[in-house]
């Protein structure tokens, strides 16, 4: 079996594993990162979505061994300083979740989005965010608290709850 | 009393852990010694199971245990159906595993239990399984016809039940009717697709067992699990853990479940199953699928004289736990908010080679709002008159409440000219007209429609005495406790189970109002049996205006039983206290007082409580409703459809709502954006595609559409607010209302946008390929059970978006 050296959300790990073992079932069964969940098998759903080296990827579509030295960021491992990152506050504040299964993926998928384009229209937030589906918000009170953590996120006083 | 907490936007406490990954789905509980569980499936629709043999299984290294059907026979019994619609109901024997036959292409004929899932689903391969195919049932009408192969073969027939209602004299309103409108309409199979894929994991601890289930009913669960295992109900504990939605599709009791209680009590030790996606597309219970053919008679004036309604419903395979009532669910929405002198309507259930249909946001009134807010536009072009006159002329009046309709519910309270006149100036309605008269005019190959639809729908289930009546298999009450800790902070026990909706922030606000007490420090708790003993859960757009109302009457048992250790305390009379902001006081001495607080903390020591007094402040109350409650609203959507493509992009969506009193804004709205999205997905995106050989061909979600962020328009959203009179609360359910809405209201847009053409319907999902074909045909095409007609299945027939 191989050897995997990760960084996952700051802590680092070494582990054998299958060669077939997807990253978000190393996260989960080995990590115990169970923050971040699966929707479906076909990589159409975004629930699985982490940062890997600050790129979002689903990771039921990436192997465990593709990680090997690299640094996973996962919904655990973001707004550790107490107040949560803008991100996460602008879900809450926004009303953007019901059932919350999606939104860890939303929300790495909605950082990700914003290390693109900073400020993007709503039309850009949702093509950008098309890779991830709700089922419970229709999307719009999605859009708006991308909006709201990219304006926090822009404003200098704000720079340094940013990851 | 302190106001402030009920109808404000308050922020929801769930979040905190939710937007943390601090959660607590069943699959992320994983007790040490647990075991895994992976189950093969039947490729087939219909086949005999000849032979079944596991020994290779089980001999793979981590492999456990690998059972079939045989195996299970002796103790698996059979799935319940809750609702015996008519005496005469056939009801087959539904075995969790198949034992002898299949009858839908994915049910369950053999497991293996292992150390890990991949180890369990390896083994899987190893199971040599033998069938012998049997024809498969695919089509309703066919499946009714003489001579028609059989889905049970015992049975005789394919048809379950029909059922009937009739008031007034249709077929003398349907004489010599001076406009008679007869269309058929299909309402496509819906997959639900909660995002959090079911999961159940049960505990064994010697003779007992916690089962946790990604379920709406626990309570309902535990009794049914009961039932069917003959393990008595106080050795199973259900828990519902967070649980990732559900939309009617977790209100079930699945042969996983029961397997999984099952296979725990034989290993001895924790037994887990999570579906994968595609394996849940088409095991989860499914929604709609129904054939409607629908006679309405007006005037020449545009004023219904009836509606006559003869539907076939697809029960799929078996009844599970409500499949046969969610049709008749329907049975009194036909006639929607209309006035009419006779309506009719008939039922049958139909036995086919599919997934099981039940409950799906909305059951049964999405089907018929569809019908009746669909023929009320057709209405309206027959006789020449705006879609929004046709409906004025035939509505209940606001002075007309409470008000008896034709399918003999009564409607407690309405408003349906100001929902209307909201929503018209919202959507600038005159100006969107003229534009679509410009464009017509100009023969512009992307035409705009107008569509509307004026709902109502019943929900908040349910009186049990009503509930009786439909011989539903339980009641429709619900419970709520409220204990009063010695500190003052107060827990609050709630009989739902929400699943995304929001209880324990909404639930806190009620409560925080009744008790005076902060909002921070009420706790909600929920879920499970052991916790909550008493509840009918969580469907139906019922938590609050069932549970909601039953937590305020606890509230108020908490506030009785205090004044009386307040006024001893303060040795006034009872009478002369007044309670405000969370604390007694004399009335007109507003310096001798109590709070809450410290009246419950004198209850606790007990030192000095009057005769009589338990030691406690704790209360708790059932609601049991006299009757549903009716939200309605106005919706109305403007859809650009591409003549030359078929492409449909929806320009505007304005939705305005009576859901009577709101607790929370916030969350109505959510409710409202989220029922909208399903609703705009079933009429542009979404359906569950057989082929003629009953193999499911959309089972994965690029095949399935749900819909993006960018396949769906911005909303916008108002409310009217005429109170329920049936609660003290003076709510209504909000949970299925945008669903139920949405559809007819786009539906009716593209056709009103294409009537030029001679369009008069597209059928659903309303793909830019059955658009076109529409306006190249220049008429409705008949959808026919054609397994080539272009269906959402394959991925690419609905891409692209509707925004």
């Amino acid at each position: 079996m191989p050897r995997i050296r990760v960084e996952v959300d700051g802590a680092t790990y070494e582990d054998d594993v299958e060669p077939r073992l997807l990253l978000v079932h190393y996260l989960r069964d080995r990590l115990g990162k169970v923050g971040t969940p699966v929707g479906c098998d076909t990589s159409n759903c975004g629930s699985c979505t982490v940062l890997m080296d600050g790129m979002s990827v689903k990771s039921c579509s990436v192997l465990a061994v593709q990680a090997d030295g690299h640094d996973v960021t996962t919904v655990e491992g973001i707004g550790l300083d107490g107040s949560g990152h803008p991100m996460q506050r602008a879900f809450h504040e926004e009303h953007a979740l019901q059932c919350g299964y999606c939104t860890p993926g939303m929300i790495m998928a909605s950082i990700d989005l914003l290390r693109e384009n900073a400020d993007p229209s709503e039309e850009e937030i949702r093509d950008g965010l098309e890779g991830n589906l709700c089922r419970c918000t229709g999307y719009q009170n999605i859009v708006r608290a991308v909006r709201r953590a990219a304006a926090e996120m822009r404003a200098p006083a704000e720079r340094e709850a940013t990851p | 009393m302190t106001v402030g907490e009920v109808g404000a936007p308050r922020r929801r406490s769930e979040d905190a852990r939710l937007i943390t990954g601090r959660t607590r789905w069943t699959d992320n509980i994983t007790p040490a010694g647990t075991l895994h569980v992976a189950f093969l499936r039947s490729p087939y629709a219909h086949a005999r199971i000849t032979r079944v043999d596991t020994a290779q299984a089980r001999r793979r290294p981590g492999v456990v245990a690998a059972l079939s059907g045989s195996d299970l026979v002796d103790e698996q019994g059979v799935l319940p159906c809750a609702w015996v619609v008519t005496e005469d109901m056939k009801h087959p024997d539904h075995p969790p595993m198949a034992v002898r036959e299949v009858r839908y292409a994915g049910e369950p004929v053999a497991c293996v239990i292992a150390r890990d899932r991949y180890a369990a689903v390896d083994a899987l391969e190893d199971i040599d399984i033998d069938y012998e195919p049997l024809p498969a049932v695919v089509d309703m009408e066919a499946a009714l016809a003489e001579g028609a192969d059989l889905v049970h073969a015992d049975l005789g027939t394919n048809k379950s039940y029909t059922w009937v209602f009739e008031q007034g004299d249709v077929d003398a309103a349907l004489r010599d009717a001076p406009v008679l409108l007869e269309r058929r309409y299909v309402q496509q199979r819906l997959i639900p697709t909660a995002m959090e894929p079911r999961s159940v994991l049960c505990v064994p601890e010697g003779e007992e067992f916690t089962l946790y289930s990604a379920t709406q009913i626990p309570h309902i669960l535990r009794l049914m699990l009961a039932t069917v295992t003959a393990i008595p109900e106080h050795r199973i504990r259900v828990v519902a853990p967070d649980v990732g939605g559900g939309f009617g599709s977790k209100l079930q009791v699945y042969g996983e479940e029961v397997l999984a209680l099952l296979l725990a009590r034989r290993l001895g030790r924790p037994v887990k199953w999570t579906e994968s996606r595609s394996e849940g597309n088409m095991t989860v219970h499914h929604g709609r699928d129904q054939i409607q053919r629908l006679t309405l008679a007006a005037e020449r004036d545009g004023r219904i004289r009836g509606v006559k309604v003869d539907l076939l419903a697809d029960m799929g395979a078996y009844l599970m736990l409500v499949t046969p009532g969610i049709p008749l669910l329907g049975a009194f929405m036909f006639n929607g908010i209309y006035k009419m002198d006779a309506y009719s309507f008939t039922c049958s259930g139909v036995f086919t080679t599919k997934t099981p249909t039940d409950a799906y946001r909305g059951a049964g009134r999405p089907e018929a709002t569809f019908a009746i807010e669909r023929l009320m536009d057709e209405l309206a072009a027959e006789v020449g008159l705006d879609p929004i006159e046709v409906r004025r002329r035939n509505w209940i009046r606001h002075e007309e409440f409470p008000y008896e309709t034709i399918a003999g519910l009564t409607y407690d309270s309405g408003n349906y000219e100001a929902a209307t006149d909201r929503a018209l100036e919202l959507f600038e309605y005159d100006k969107l007209r003229a534009e679509q008269a410009e464009r017509r005019a100009r023969r512009d190959p992307v035409q705009l429609g107008i569509g509307v639809s004026t709902f109502t729908e019943m929900c908040g289930i349910a009186p049990s005495r009503v509930l009786g009546s439909l011989s539903y298999g339980a009641g429709g009450w619900e419970h709520a406790a409220v204990r009063v800790l010695p500190s003052g902070k107060v827990e609050v026990v709630t009989g739902t189970s929400p699943h995304g909706q929001g209880h324990a922030t909404a639930w806190a606000q009620i409560t925080a109002d009744r008790l005076g007490v902060p909002f921070e420090d009420v706790k909600v708790l929920h879920g499970d049996t052991a916790i909550s003993p008493k509840g009918m859960d969580t469907y139906g757009s019922r938590s609050l205006a069932v549970g909601g109302v039953a937590l305020y009457s606890a509230c108020d048992k908490v506030v009785d039983k205090a004044r009386r250790v307040a006024a001893h305390l303060l040795e006034a009379a009872e009478q002369d206290l007044e309670f405000s902001g969370g604390r007694f006081s004399v009335r007109g001495v507003r310096e001798e007082g109590r709070t809450l607080q410290e009246v419950a903390l004198a209850a606790f020591a007990a030192h000095d409580l009057p005769e009589g007094i338990e030691p406690s402040l704790d209360s708790d109350a059932t609601f049991d409703p006299e009757n549903f409650s009716f939200p309605h609203g106005t919706h109305l959507c403007a859809a650009e459809v591409d003549t030359e493509t078929g492409m449909v992009r929806l320009r505007k969506y304005v939705a305005v709502d009576d859901v009577g009193k709101v607790i929370n804004p916030l969350i109505v709205e959510g409710q409202v954006h989220g029922g909208l999205a399903q609703g705009i997905a079933q009429a542009l995106y979404e359906e569950a595609v057989y082929d003629a050989d009953g193999n499911l061909t959309t089972t994965t979600m690029a095949d399935y559409l749900v819909p993006s962020a960018a396949d769906l328009p911005h909303f916008d959203t108002d409310r009217t607010e005429t109170p329920a009179t049936s609660n003290p609360l003076g709510v209504k359910g909000v949970g299925e209302a945008g669903t139920i809405a949405s559809t007819p209201a786009v539906v009716n847009a593209i056709v009103d946008a294409l009537r030029p053409y001679g369009v008069d319907d597209v059928p659903m999902p309303c793909t830019p390929e059955r658009v076109w074909r529409a306006v190249r045909d220049g008429s409705v095409p008949e959808p026919e059970p054609d397994r080539d007609e272009p269906g959402a299945g394959g991925g690419l027939g609905s891409a692209g978006g509707a925004r």
